[in-house]
């Protein structure tokens, strides 16, 4: 009985500290952080079009497309698709994904498809794509916008960002919101 | 060298760097020295007297327990009832529901067992009132009471005769006052400056560039996922785990929180070593643990980085590796380092997808997951290795024909069958879980329950037993992670794992402990020409080898008809 009172009272005491001090020191010290802790937001004339963390949808041929999420970008949930390598439905869904790039990309060979532009991600909200699926997708979107290439792919290099530890990445919504910007 | 395998390298790097030092603090705090955070006396001294405790009276191991078990089944029972009525309490700006009792049932018994296997999506299945008050507390506490566990037995090892395996309380309060706290507190600044949110603001909306309404969930989740990975305790704030971009934006955020991750149980084994005054003992079971390690890590990384045989047939371009259930800012080699480390040290923390991993992939992370031991989680890995030892010191004197010691203590028919029922528990609960559940998914496909039997698993064949197979594998060795096609989320999987949880969490702890207290009241035997000696790499690698045999002979049947049989069928 002795253990079971000290064990709550030790409990009560451990809530306040661990529950209720140190997240919210937290929370006070992240509103001094990029995006106050929210999250950090991308604005376009004012208006919020979406977070530089969470990817968003992107199916019109004049934007760059991120990658296929299980989730359908809808960032009230998250999560991949947990299909095995080996899973026959899988590997087809891939396939069709090959498909619809080649169809949509002028003269893109099967061979410069990069695995992470037909591949779901983890989360569902992967917000970059690696360079490499940037560029594949230049000429259509310079076509569709009737822009020059070369204007594009500078746009692109530009977005191209390579950190000292980790893979070269393009953040999908930040592109595609100075794309929009390019006249 | 590219920039992704660098990444790695200075991960690990790091994580010596700062795990060694602290190993050596730790052994110096536990054991009531003097260290600089010794500032913090005031603080525990307030907590103590406010509950109640005397921090300095002695315990003997029963005594320990008792302690333990109390505050542990104290959790459980005020866990279980919050979680159920958390739509009625404040912090819930999302509007999320209770839950309903089996799911509680198996959450709470997964947090307080430092498990964090998560049957409910965090960004629908919690409110923020239980992700802190429930959910964050239990990464401390849990953490804390496998390194107090761990710590009362360093002091019944290094004591030549003793009864007294110190005051859990105070192992228990320090560890949180003098260790994760105050790490925890850095960690969630780092994250939060780099973009994880840490406001209690409720979910977000917008409109899209190409004008679709989205959703978006938030909440503090930096201060979470800081102990989350500490503690290496595994549950996340979203349902994506770290995979999520706002719980770990960036690399930077990626590098923290596996360097956060694999500091305590490495500090552990050093600490061990120290506590007992025999360094170079822990510095060889360092060695052994080390060697483990890399013989997990290093065919993981290829197999992620060589990419998925079935796509590359497809003819794309597949330089970067395998990338399914991947982000792009981390990377597959990052991410195929990560699953190494929170298999072995029981963290379950993903960030990316197990169940979309290569086939070898997934071998390895269930075999991490078996061992428990190659680090193993916060205080518990040295636990789980002692049994081991104690196994090894056993069938060393067998072998030489004498009476097996260990640090000057007799290992007698007790203290082995103890051991002995710890190791045979682990492939019990997992081989049996599986052959259960996969014995209802064939003859009960069509059973009339909520979740059908038949639409369980997410992938056919040799994967899908796979997924069953690492659910009760990840919950036997309280990792959390999951193969998360399953739907786990129905009373069959969370009363089963539950169960499994629970028993595998507290008597890998309570024989250990058992163990430990009844070789200290022995007489103590100083060290002759005869003793096996147990700080040697011979011992080591005798352990090591131990450690093979007996997960090789457990678990490869069961290991054969999933991943290995899934490898070779895809090699056409």
């Amino acid at each position: 009985m002795k253990t079971l009172i000290q064990s709550i009272r030790l409990t009560l005491v451990l809530i306040v500290l661990l529950c209720v001090i140190y997240p919210v020191i937290i929370t006070l010290a992240g509103k001094l952080s990029k995006g106050g802790g929210d999250g950090e937001k991308i604005a376009v004339n004012g208006k919020v079009v979406g977070y530089a963390a969470i990817g968003q949808k992107f199916d019109k041929p004049q934007y760059f497309w991120g990658r296929p999420s299980a989730v359908g970008y809808n960032a009230a949930g998250s999560g991949g698709s947990n299909k095995g390598p080996s899973n026959p439905d899988y590997l087809k869904d891939v396939k069709s994904r090959i498909d619809t790039l080649l169809k949509y990309n002028p003269g893109l060979q099967k061979s410069e498809i990069p695995a992470d532009l037909v591949t779901a991600s983890g989360s569902g909200l992967d917000p970059d794509i690696s360079p490499e699926s940037a560029k594949i997708q230049i000429k259509r979107v310079a076509q569709i916008r009737k822009l020059d290439e070369a204007k594009v792919a500078s746009l692109v290099n530009a977005h191209i960002e390579a950190p000292l530890f980790g893979p070269k990445k393009v953040n999908v919504l930040k592109l595609n919101v100075a794309l929009d910007e390019l006249k | 060298m590219n920039s992704e395998l660098t990444g790695i390298l200075a991960s690990f790097i790091i994580t010596l760097l700062i795990g060694i030092p602290l190993g050596k603090y730790l052994a110096k705090m536990f054991a009531g020295e003097k260290v600089w955070t010794d500032i913090l006396k005031p603080i525990e001294n307030g907590i103590y007297k406010l509950s109640g405790i005397n921090p300095n009276e002695p315990m003997d191991w029963k005594r320990f327990l008792k302690a333990m078990m109390v505050i542990n089944s104290l959790w459980i029972v005020y866990g279980f009832f919050v979680l159920m009525y958390q739509d009625k309490l404040p912090l819930n700006p999302d509007g999320n529901a209770g839950m309903s009792a089996d799911l509680a049932f198996n959450t709470i018994l997964s947090f307080v067992a430092n498990c964090n296997l998560q049957h409910y999506s965090g960004e629908s299945g919690v409110t923020y009132f239980t992700q802190h008050f429930i959910l964050m507390f239990l990464h401390f506490t849990s953490a804390a009471t496998g390194i107090a566990a761990a710590v009362g037995v360093f002091k019944a090892f290094r004591d030549k005769t003793t009864n007294d395996l110190g005051n859990f309380w105070n192992y228990f309060v320090r560890s949180i006052t003098r260790l994760l706290l105050p790490l925890s507190i850095v960690i969630a600044l780092i994250l939060t400056f780099n973009g994880t949110t840490s406001s209690y603001e409720g979910k977000d909306q917008f409109i899209s560039l190409q004008g679709d309404t989205v959703h978006v969930s938030r909440g503090p989740a930096a201060q979470m996922i800081a102990i989350k990975h500490l503690g290496t305790n595994g549950g996340g704030w979203f349902g994506a785990n770290s995979a999520h971009p706002l719980e770990n934006p960036n690399y930077v955020t990626n590098m923290t929180e596996i360097i956060a991750q694999m500091i305590i149980p490495i500090a552990m084994v050093l600490a061990f070593g120290y506590f007992i005054r025999r360094k170079k003992l822990g510095w060889v079971i360092f060695g052994v643990m080390t060697i483990g390690m890399l013989m997990l890590m290093i065919p993981t990384i290829s197999s992620e980085l060589g990419g998925n045989p079935a796509i590359a047939r497809m003819g794309i371009s597949q330089t970067s590796g395998a990338m399914e259930g991947k982000e792009v800012r981390i990377g597959p080699a990052a991410t195929a380092y990560w699953s190494t480390l929170t298999t072995i040290v029981s963290t379950g923390s993903v960030n990316g997808m197990h169940d979309s991993t290569m086939a070898l992939t997934g071998l390895w992370q269930l075999l991490g997951m078996m061992i428990n031991s190659f680090f193993g989680g916060c205080g518990v890995g040295v636990l789980n290795y002692v049994i081991y030892v104690i196994i090894a010191v056993f069938i060393s004197g067998l072998m030489v024909g004498r009476t097996p010691e260990f640090l000057g203590h007799k290992v007698e028919a007790r203290e082995v069958k103890i051991a002995a029922l710890v190791t045979l528990l682990s492939p019990f609960l997992i081989l049996a879980g599986t052959a259960i559940s996969s014995y209802v998914f064939n003859h009960y496909g069509n059973a009339d329950w909520a979740t059908k039997p038949s639409a369980w698993l997410n992938n056919p064949g040799y994967h899908g037993f796979s997924e069953m197979l690492y659910e009760y594998t990840s919950s036997n060795a309280n990792n959390g992670s999951g193969f998360e096609g399953l739907g786990d989320g129905n009373i069959f999987w969370s009363v089963t794992t539950g169960l499994i949880i629970i028993l595998g969490r507290f008597l890998p702890i309570i024989g250990p402990v058992a163990i430990a207290g009844l070789l200290a009241q022995k007489k103590f035997i100083p060290e002759s020409a005869g003793t096996l000696r147990t700080d040697t790499v011979t011992f080591g690698a005798m352990t090591f080898a131990v450690i093979i045999v007996l997960n090789a002979l457990s678990y490869f049947p069961a290991l054969a008809l999933g991943p290995i049989a899934e490898y070779f069928s895809m090699l056409k």
